[in-house]
């Protein structure tokens, strides 16, 4: 059974197999059909129309899915590299080991917001722009710039506890646990990381820089934490809304998975 | 690619606001037919009789850059009556076109940046896709300040 660790608990060589595994991938080009999927779901989603990967209840399901796919293709490279997820309520400065140059590298420099170093800095060679939305071809960050802080715990605590998975209208003004992690209501969890780390990570080819999947390994792991608090409250909603995934619908790209199969991760792997 | 002309810009977006529930596509429709079809810096703003009023058009110069926007359906109302972009017809394994899903138009030195208004009135852009903004303006000023000189490019999808 793969284990997905806290990015701050991996070895030197998990590390270093993980970064291996998705530079091979990006040289294969199988990394970016990941980042043009996920461009693509997020100019189509749209608040009062057909919507899948983002604003709405299948934002969960659809990037645990999104994020296994990314994971079997990492493990065909090696088959012992998991995805870590990055707590940022806990590693919440641009000086965390996340962004060592044995990792992800750090944070841009000022001016033009190029990652100078680690192994996914443009000067590498080896991780070129090739779905973008301007013509920088360069890994850009620039850590809290866009936004001061990252979210706490206590805010973190606070859509845990959310009893409700999502409300009608099933979008980005929803009420609920959903919406409220996703972070188009309340506190703003996982849209505010986006927009902490910025360079590409505000953007819809967000994939492009590969904290993209620690961060959502933390809201993953999140959905698991909620599900454990409130064993009593399901996915919503479970038949006949249009435009939006009920519980037993199949899911695009895929067509043959709906949340009701993504529900339990431990028939997939555990959190550690 | 070839860049798209303003005019296939105008049909995909309005195609793309027909077959989505808006507030009111009809209503936008009508107001668009009633209105000059020549230029869009000289329209009013639009007014949707449930939702929210649709921004004004705009055209300035911004830290260097020509941003203009204006209501997507301006122009094309011809087109009002083709399947959209909603539907659960509509399929997904197809490339999202530039425009998809939107009714709003802003070009940023002639090039196009995708913009989706949220269902509280508020806007995003595909540069700056997690945070919204009060107005498409402000979302392209917003593009401006992130691009840092940068031009946008056609959008590439799966």
């Amino acid at each position: 059974m793969a284990v997905r660790k806290n990015q701050a608990d991996l070895t030197a060589t998990e590390k270093r197999n993980f970064v291996d595994a998705v530079l091979e991938l990006k040289r294969s080009g199988r990394y970016d059909e990941f980042i043009s999927t996920h461009n693509a779901f997020i100019i189509g989603d749209t608040d009062e129309g057909e919507r899948t990967g983002h604003r709405s209840p299948s934002f969960l399901p659809w990037h645990r899915r999104f994020l296994l796919q990314f994971e079997e293709a990492l493990q065909s490279i090696t088959p012992s590299v998991t995805l870590p997820y990055w707590d940022w309520t806990v590693d919440r400065s641009p000086r965390s080991s996340l962004w060592a140059d044995d990792f992800l590298g750090g944070d841009g420099r000022s001016g033009d917001g190029r990652v100078p170093s680690g192994p996914f800095a443009f000067s590498s060679g080896k991780w070129p722009m090739n779905i973008r939305v301007d013509g920088r071809t360069f890994l850009r960050r620039s850590l809290g710039a866009g936004v001061r802080e990252l979210p706490t715990r206590a805010e973190v605590d606070r859509v845990l506890a959310m009893t409700v998975y999502d409300a009608a209208p099933w979008n980005s003004s929803s009420d609920g646990f959903r919406n409220n992690i996703e972070g188009w209501r309340g506190p703003n969890l996982h849209n505010r990381v986006h927009v902490w780390v910025g360079g590409q990570m505000t953007t819809g080819a967000s994939p492009n820089d590969p904290v993209f999947w620690l961060h959502h390994c933390f809201i993953d792991k999140l959905w698991a934490d909620w599900q454990r608090l409130h064993p009593k409250s399901g996915y919503l909603p479970t038949g006949n809304t249009p435009n939006v995934v009920d519980l037993n619908d199949t899911m695009k790209p895929w067509n043959d998975v709906t949340p009701a199969d993504m529900l339990d991760h431990t028939k997939f792997y555990t959190y550690a | 690619m070839s860049r798209p002309t303003r005019r296939q810009v105008l049909h995909v977006s309005a195609a793309a606001l027909a077959g989505t529930a808006l507030a009111a596509p009809v209503a936008f429709a009508g107001t668009a037919s009633a209105r000059p079809t020549a230029g869009h810096g000289h329209s009013e703003g639009h007014q949707a009789p449930a939702g929210h009023e649709m921004p004004e058009p705009f055209d300035e110069m911004y830290q260097g850059r020509h941003i203009e926007g204006w209501p997507a359906d301006e122009g094309a109302p011809e087109h009002g009556h083709h399947a959209g972009h909603g539907g659960r017809a509509h399929s997904r394994s197809a490339p999202a076109g530039p425009h998809d899903g939107m009714d709003f138009v802003v070009r940023i030195d002639n090039d196009d940046l995708h913009v989706m208004r949220n269902a509280d009135g508020t806007w995003i852009s595909l540069v700056n896709h997690y945070e919204t903004f009060t107005t498409p303006r402000a979302l392209a000023r917003a593009a401006v300040r992130e691009l840092q000189g940068a031009d946008l490019v056609p959008v590439v999808t799966g």
